[in-house]
């Protein structure tokens, strides 16, 4: 048990971004009632969009202001196609039959895949990141914080933080709320709705922007096909946590990521489980978390019971 | 003197199905009109026609005389035509003080605003003494009541009460039926769309009887409380 605390901070930091990505399907499935499966490739363009900033920044900038930048940057291209995509293929479909925009969101993920594959310089290989992890602090004698990881711990929450503020404090947030409850009466009380709808699209796209800046710095790399099975992890946390709720998208990513992290280090320690523990089997451990819990609790750790709308 | 609301032949469709075939009436400032029938008589469907929830498949709306037909729901509001909806449709996770600021969402004059909530606690003091519970926590009744106060934070030139009375206890009903009442004394103009025919009528100036998608009798109020077929029909009287 010498290293638990390790492999608790390791699975928070995992956590933390996976919440982070967690936030834009919450949003948007709490609004409009649709899983868009293209979240993951929104994460992905934020990650492109960052590295080409940082290629267009002078040589020698310094990472302190280079990750900022990178971070909007990402978020730009992010916000664009995630918009964009609700304007064209998302909206149009409104009123559809559920099954529709839900194809449409898987259709929306392959071509974006294969747009970034195709036509981003050099992206049928992976593309490297700017040298980032460095030294690691060390916290206490088994402890060790990676930057990258300190970079998401702080990040997220600071993210979380801002966006409950915006959602209960803030005009547009108690629209948002709004129309995430009933939207025709949002309608009467002069909430345009569609803007409420771009813009929870936005914010999950921007938070995606921030977790692919954070994965990339970690990894070091990023290349056009991460957005999988990151965006299904992300996708896990949010219902795990209740989808629909923000908090939960969080909790939801924290749980996931120190059930992987537990489940790597510890599950091949149980005797008898030898060849069902370490890296290879977190994603099934992840799974069987998520069937458990549904089990249990079919509305997610901290979802509402979805009641008859009288 | 033009009517504050003018209803020329409208109609509504869901699909090839018309809910609503071509039905006039009008609506003076100052008036209560009320629209009454069956289940499945086209009224609510009027009312969402109205506040643009739906779109007309043909006639024309004016309201203050502009037209409304293709005016988008979110901005019928702005315009003073507010709508407490069949069914109450509060904001059950929101607090009661929130739902009524949502009520006032296109309003900016904070101290307007803090007036008017105050005013509906007044109106309605069990909800000034819930204030910052849950919505979804009240009672049907007490629901009924926030939709309205709700509807009235938009300082409307015309209310659009539909169902009030629907699934209340007789009491609260008749609390809701004194409130409306009220709100006619202190000048409101009301469209109110009711089941309940004996109490919609005797408070009401003009009275419409809808039958499946159509206007089939209308009059001042007191004359449609004492007509035969009326009585009939909706009274439950042979």
């Amino acid at each position: 048990m010498h290293e638990l605390p390790q492999q608790l901070a390791n699975g928070l930091a995992l956590g933390a971004l996976y919440g982070l990505i967690a936030i834009g399907y919450t949003m948007v499935y709490g609004i409009v009632q649709l899983i868009n499966f293209a979240h993951g490739e929104i994460f992905m363009i934020g990650g492109f969009g960052a590295l080409t900033t940082y290629i267009m920044l002078p040589s020698g900038t310094t990472l302190l202001v280079a990750i900022p930048l990178m971070i909007i940057g990402g978020a730009i291209a992010s916000v664009a196609v995630a918009t964009a995509a609700e304007r064209f293929a998302y909206r149009p479909l409104r009123g559809a039959p559920r099954l529709a925009p839900l194809i449409t969101a898987i259709g929306l993920s392959i071509v974006l895949q294969q747009l970034v594959w195709g036509f981003y310089p050099d992206a049928k290989k992976p593309r490297s990141f700017p040298e980032f992890q460095g030294e690691s602090f060390k916290l206490l004698d088994n402890l060790y914080l990676q930057r990258a990881d300190a970079f998401v711990l702080v990040l997220a929450p600071l993210c979380m933080l801002a966006l409950g503020l915006f959602v209960a404090k803030s005009r547009s947030g108690r629209a948002m709320q709004a129309t995430a409850q009933d939207p025709d009466t949002a309608k009467l009380m002069g909430i345009n709705t569609d803007r409420i709808i771009v813009m929870a699209f936005a914010i999950g796209a921007a938070f995606a922007a921030v977790a692919s800046v954070a994965y990339g710095l970690d990894k070091g790399q990023i290349n056009f096909e991460m957005g999988f099975i990151l965006g299904l992890k992300a996708f896990t946390a949010a219902v795990l946590g209740g989808i629909g709720n923000i908090y939960g998208a969080m909790v939801g990513g924290v749980v996931l990521g120190l059930a992987e992290a537990l489940s790597i280090a510890y599950i091949e320690e149980i005797p008898g489980m030898q060849q069902l523990g370490g890296g290879a089997w977190a994603n099934v451990w992840a799974f069987v978390l998520l069937i458990v819990v549904l089990l249990v609790r079919p509305q997610g750790l901290l979802g509402e019971r979805v009641t008859d709308r009288a | 003197m033009t009517a504050l609301l003018e209803v020329e032949d409208l109609r509504v469709a869901y699909g090839k199905i018309e809910a609503v075939k071509g039905i006039s009436f009008s609506v003076e400032a100052g008036q209560v009109v009320t629209l009454i029938g069956t289940n499945g008589a086209g009224k609510t469907t009027t009312l969402r026609t109205l506040s643009g929830l739906l779109k007309p498949s043909g006639g024309r709306i004016t309201f203050d005389g502009k037209p409304l037909g293709n005016v988008p729901a979110h901005k019928i509001v702005a315009l003073g035509l507010a709508h407490s909806p069949e069914g109450r449709h509060i904001f059950p996770r929101l607090t009661i003080a929130e739902n009524l600021q949502l009520g006032a969402f296109l309003r900016t004059d904070k101290a307007g605003i803090e007036k008017d909530i105050q005013r509906a606690y007044d109106l309605f003091p069990i909800l000034g003494e819930r204030r910052k519970q849950a919505a979804g926590t009240l009672s049907g009744g007490e629901q009924q009541m926030l939709a309205m106060g709700r509807a009235l934070m938009s300082q409307p030139k015309l209310l659009m009460l539909d169902e009030p009375s629907m699934g209340l206890s007789p009491i609260m009903m008749q609390k809701i039926m004194e409130t409306i009442v009220e709100l006619k004394a202190a000048g409101t103009t009301i469209l109110l769309v009711e089941q309940n025919a004996q109490a919609a009528l005797s408070l009401a100036d003009q009275g419409h009887v809808m039958e499946v998608g159509k206007i089939v009798l209308s009059g001042p109020g007191s004359d449609l409380l004492h007509d035969e077929s009326v009585r009939k029909a909706y009274l439950g009287e042979d």
